[in-house]
């Protein structure tokens, strides 16, 4: 119980402490909102919160789906293939070497108008390399003595996959997973505030610059940090299912 | 015919093998020829490095030599086949299975018959066996390095192989634990008869296990010498104190030191 009570201590410590800086210092609005500030702008702009946290959430998850599934891709056939890995490691490398901040506009530019395309693409691009390099190390690493075991009982390269490489790569995987979800969540909403007249958080987020209206800003900040923190959790608690194994604090 | 294969259950016969590295051209094995009757148990000794775990590769199919063949029960090996059990001197158990699941591994991949109880049953009975009832359900990380080979033999013998190749499975084990890894051991031999090969580097424990020992040579590793033991099944350990296990271990010792002596001689 103490556990569970110890985050809403330190959000309740940390609030008190951002609302009694801002009263000490007597700033002004447009400066720095105070937590007051903020629950009259979440409660003007609700259904705007709601509707926009929602495009947000789903273009976030929708572009990670897809770099896992791209990523399991990569990281698989560089996994099995000396030759893949040595030739797309490079490519990979360079192409997330790339700051996204600079993709954006070029994304934005390509797929004009299409807000959905566009985030899902760059909430897809930034994440789906952390996933496709752990998991090509995960499989290349394995031992051969544990693809031995299965091989001398005449069992096919699919059968070692699926029950002893893929298994023994699932730590690695939710590892980087944890991180993607992190990078898809800032793509989404770089791209959310880039693109003109586009919808999310990240659009709110910029109506609130637009109109200087400073409260609105923090909320929206907020609003991201629980979503984030929310998909975050989402990750670990798939991760304590499917790969809870590897966990060895209890012991 | 029927006992050329039971003489020969298991027959390596002129095996030379190179291995093809990033440095160069490695000759592994050298006209090797061993073979190991029906039921038998061979014991493989031999330097450090030497090819002896290749020998249990090529046994098991996992590498086919360049020159020579290997025939299991008569038929030429090309490919893995489901008749042999393998345990190493690192379990690899998976970690993500109980101990159960881990031993019942086999029987997902080879055919058979069994339902899924009998294939239970099969795997609880050879845990306890082993003298590990009970911990069926625990996780790998959960048990100790002696448990954990106990288990990875069970997972080695749970489809009933008729070859079983051990390479170095006791190795990382305390003096006493290994003692009494060797008398389980025998037992599992009595109770399900199977040709055995073991690899070790402990004359003590080859002496003590197998109806025959053999000494391969430096690398590249060819038959140097055979040593036929006077028990055959269950032993106990005093025996292995006897004048003439002493002196069986000296002639040994004697050829392990002239393998490694002529190692350098042959690149
Ligand atoms: N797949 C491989 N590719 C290249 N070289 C190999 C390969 N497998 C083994 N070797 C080399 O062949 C030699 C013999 O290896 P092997 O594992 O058979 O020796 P070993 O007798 O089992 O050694 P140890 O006593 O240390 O277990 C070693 O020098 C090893 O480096
Ligand atoms: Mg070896």
């Amino acid at each position: 119980m103490r556990h569970a009570m110890a985050p809403v201590f330190a959000i309740v410590l940390f609030l008190a402490f951002w609302e009694l800086t801002v009263w000490v210092n007597d700033w002004p609005n447009y400066k720095m909102a105070s937590p007051s500030d903020l629950w009259p702008a979440f409660w003007r702009f609700k259904w705007l919160f709601l509707t926009y946290g929602w495009e947000t959430l789903w273009r976030t998850v929708i572009g990670l789906i897809i770099a896992v599934m791209v990523g399991l891709v990569f990281g698989v056939l560089m996994g099995f293939s000396r030759v893949l890995r040595q030739g797309l490691y490079p490519l990979l490398v360079g192409f997330n070497a790339i700051p996204k901040a600079t993709v954006v506009p070029i994304v934005a530019l390509m797929f004009v108008g299409q807000h959905d395309l566009n985030t899902v693409l760059i909430a897809f691009m930034i994440s789906f390399f952390p996933i496709a390099v752990s998991v090509s190390v995960g499989l290349s690493t394995l031992e051969p003595e544990y693809r031995d075991i299965l091989r001398a009982l005449g069992a096919s390269r699919f059968t070692i996959f699926w029950k002893i490489a893929l298994p023994k790569t699932l730590p690695e995987f939710f590892g980087a997973l944890k991180v993607a979800v992190t990078l898809a969540f800032i793509g989404t909403n770089l791209m959310e505030i880039v693109s003109p007249h586009g919808r999310g958080l990240g659009a709110l987020f910029d109506s609130g610059k637009t109109n200087s209206d400073y409260p609105l800003m923090f909320a929206v900040l907020i609003a991201l940090a629980i979503l984030g923190i929310a998909l975050y959790y989402v990750i670990v608690v798939l991760e304590g299912i499917f790969a809870g194994w590897a966990d060895r604090q209890g012991e | 015919m029927a006992s050329e294969r039971n003489t020969n259950f298991i027959k390596i016969d002129g095996v030379s093998h190179t291995f093809q590295t990033a440095t160069g051209n490695l000759p592994v094995l050298d006209d090797l020829s061993l073979s190991v009757p029906k039921n038998g148990f061979t014991a493989i000794v031999g330097p450090s490095g030497c090819g002896k775990s290749t020998v249990t590769r090529l046994i098991a199919g996992l590498l086919r030599p360049n020159i020579g063949g290997v025939w299991l029960k008569g038929e030429p090996v090309n490919s893995p086949r489901d008749i042999v059990g393998m345990a190493f001197q690192n379990p690899v158990l998976l970690e993500w299975r109980s101990i159960l699941k881990n031993v019942m591994l086999p029987l997902e991949i080879v055919p058979n018959s069994l339902s899924s109880v009998a294939r239970e049953q099969r795997a609880l009975d050879l845990l306890k066996l082993v003298g590990l009832s009970g911990f069926e359900d625990k996780k790998p990380s959960e048990l100790s390095g002696g448990m954990r080979q106990r288990a990875s033999l069970c997972r080695a013998l749970v489809h009933k192989p008729e070859i079983l190749i051990l390479d170095e499975p006791f190795g990382a084990l305390d003096a006493f634990t290994r003692e009494d890894l060797w008398q389980t051991m025998h037992q599992l031999r009595e109770k399900e008869p199977f040709t055995g090969v073991l690899i070790t580097h402990d004359l003590r424990e080859a002496i003590f296990l197998a109806d025959e020992v053999v000494v391969l040579s430096g690398r590249p590793a060819t038959t140097q010498f055979k040593q036929e033991m006077m028990e055959r099944g269950p032993r106990s350990i005093d025996q292995l104190y006897t004048p003439r296990a002493m002196e069986t271990l000296n002639i040994l010792r004697e050829q392990i030191k002239i393998a490694r002596q002529n190692e350098g001689t042959v690149s």
